[in-house]
């Protein structure tokens, strides 16, 4: 019932016309006393090298004050050198607030030129840990899958 | 062969101890994503780098250079029996480069069949009422002064910090002295990536120049694990990172070009702390 329900929120913030090919990243449910929702960063690079483009990050947006969400951005530390850092935060149609454990989907732009290219995605909890997938893929035609062993679950690249 | 090993290592580790406390400066963070955070620095002088077990360095003389090219300042200075402490707020997108830079001519001369000393005075006090044979700085040099020998001292210790996206306008080089030019750049390292950096002197590549670099964390393990390496042709240094962590760097070269005309020598050094993060 629960995942059903997250799985519609995801379905109905993704646009139809980009539907066609996406990525659905896993948080992990977590058995501990302290639990933050991890701030998560989906990126894409070019496997030939090049800039990498960020699909989407997620982190505390509502946070202000002395120590505002934006100042644990660079815990992602592989996105935030590798892309992150030349974003403005908070980025249209890329940022969002942290998510429950749960799947999510997220469309590829539509406008990515085809070649070999690695989509990452990293994850980084207050009081928890950081991990960092990776995930080969090749457009047109993106395929793939691989998990993460402790802050992510399954990391699934799909056309649908 | 055990045996020998373990002498070696003895008489290498008396050497060091003897021959330097090393200055460093430790950073709380070199990696920021946010304007209006500061970062709190440590400041001493000791055997291993960044173990605050002997000498306070006077915050006083630390240097803040803007990524925009203006001077900073410290704030909440403090000075402890083994460390001083003080905040740079980094309140400016790019990269900061924090430090000190010293410059002077040391030595010493004859003066009427006496021997003088020239700069800050070194080793054990004078006895009571005895003459302190020592002048401040060069330009006391006084009338009749022989058997000049004088080196001219440039030192430059400095760590940088990142707000954002990185900056290169601090690295412009002046072609005067020892300086580290980044290629791969100091607030971008990752322990699985080497990094090279190039060293010049007076504007020209400083080929064979002999690097020290040094692990913190040094009183968590047996031997030094210091590494030693020295720059190519083009005073090009390329170092493999043996992990993630804080690491000392340090370069001397002593060569006869003093810019002070009654110096015969010139030893300048360039000490940076860098810090690599984890891949």
């Amino acid at each position: 019932m629960k995942i059903s329900a997250l799985l519609a929120a995801g379905v109905a913030v993704t646009p139809a016309i980009a539907a066609a090919q996406s990525v659905t990243i896993t948080i992990p449910q977590m058995k501990v006393s302290e639990y933050h929702k991890p701030y998560v960063a989906v990126w894409l690079e070019p496997a030939a090298g090049g800039k990498a483009r960020t699909l989407a990050v997620w982190y505390d947006i509502k946070k202000g004050g002395a120590e505002p969400g934006t100042k644990w951005l660079a815990d992602l530390r592989t996105w935030w050198r590798k892309g992150g850092r030349s974003l403005n935060m908070p980025a249209d149609g890329v940022s969002g607030a942290t998510r429950a454990p749960g799947s999510y989907r997220i469309p590829l732009p539509a406008n990515l030129a085809p070649g070999a290219y690695t989509l990452h995605v990293e994850a980084a909890r207050e009081d928890g840990g950081r991990e960092l997938v990776s995930v080969p893929l090749t457009i047109p035609a993106p395929k793939g899958r691989a998990a993460g062993k402790t802050e992510l679950g399954a990391v699934t690249i799909a056309a649908r | 062969m055990i045996r020998k090993t373990v002498l070696l290592a003895a008489a290498f580790g008396m050497a060091t101890s003897a021959a330097a406390h090393n200055a460093w400066l430790l950073p709380s963070n070199t990696v920021l994503s946010d304007l209006g955070q500061s970062v709190t620095v440590d400041a001493g002088a000791s055997t291993a780098p960044f173990e605050a077990d002997h000498a306070a360095l006077p915050a006083a003389t630390v240097k803040v250079w803007a990524p925009d090219g203006t001077m900073g300042t410290i704030e909440n200075a403090a000075r402890l029996r083994y460390r001083s402490t003080f905040d740079v707020r980094v309140d400016k997108p790019g990269t900061w480069r924090i430090g000190m830079e010293n410059r002077a001519v040391t030595g010493s001369f004859t003066l009427e069949g006496e021997k003088w000393t020239v700069g800050r005075r070194r080793g054990p006090a004078p006895a009571p009422g005895a003459p302190v044979r020592n002048i401040a700085t060069v330009d006391e040099l006084p009338e009749g002064a022989t058997d000049l020998d004088l080196t001219e001292v440039l030192g430059r210790n400095e760590f940088f910090v990142t707000a954002g996206e990185p900056t290169e306008t601090l690295f412009a080089t002046t072609g005067k002295g020892l300086e580290f030019v980044p290629v791969t750049f100091p607030t971008d390292l990752v322990a699985d990536e080497p990094a090279q950096f190039r060293f010049m002197v007076d504007g020209k590549a400083a080929a064979g120049l002999e690097v020290e670099i040094i692990p913190g964390g040094r009183r968590y393990r047996s031997d030094h694990q210091s590494i030693k390496l020295a720059t190519d042709a083009d005073g090009l240094l390329t170092v493999n990172w043996p992990g993630a962590g804080f690491y000392w760097l340090n370069a001397t070269l002593t060569d006869a070009k003093a810019a002070h005309p009654g110096a015969a020598k010139r030893r300048m050094s360039y000490t940076a702390t860098l810090e690599v993060l984890a891949p």
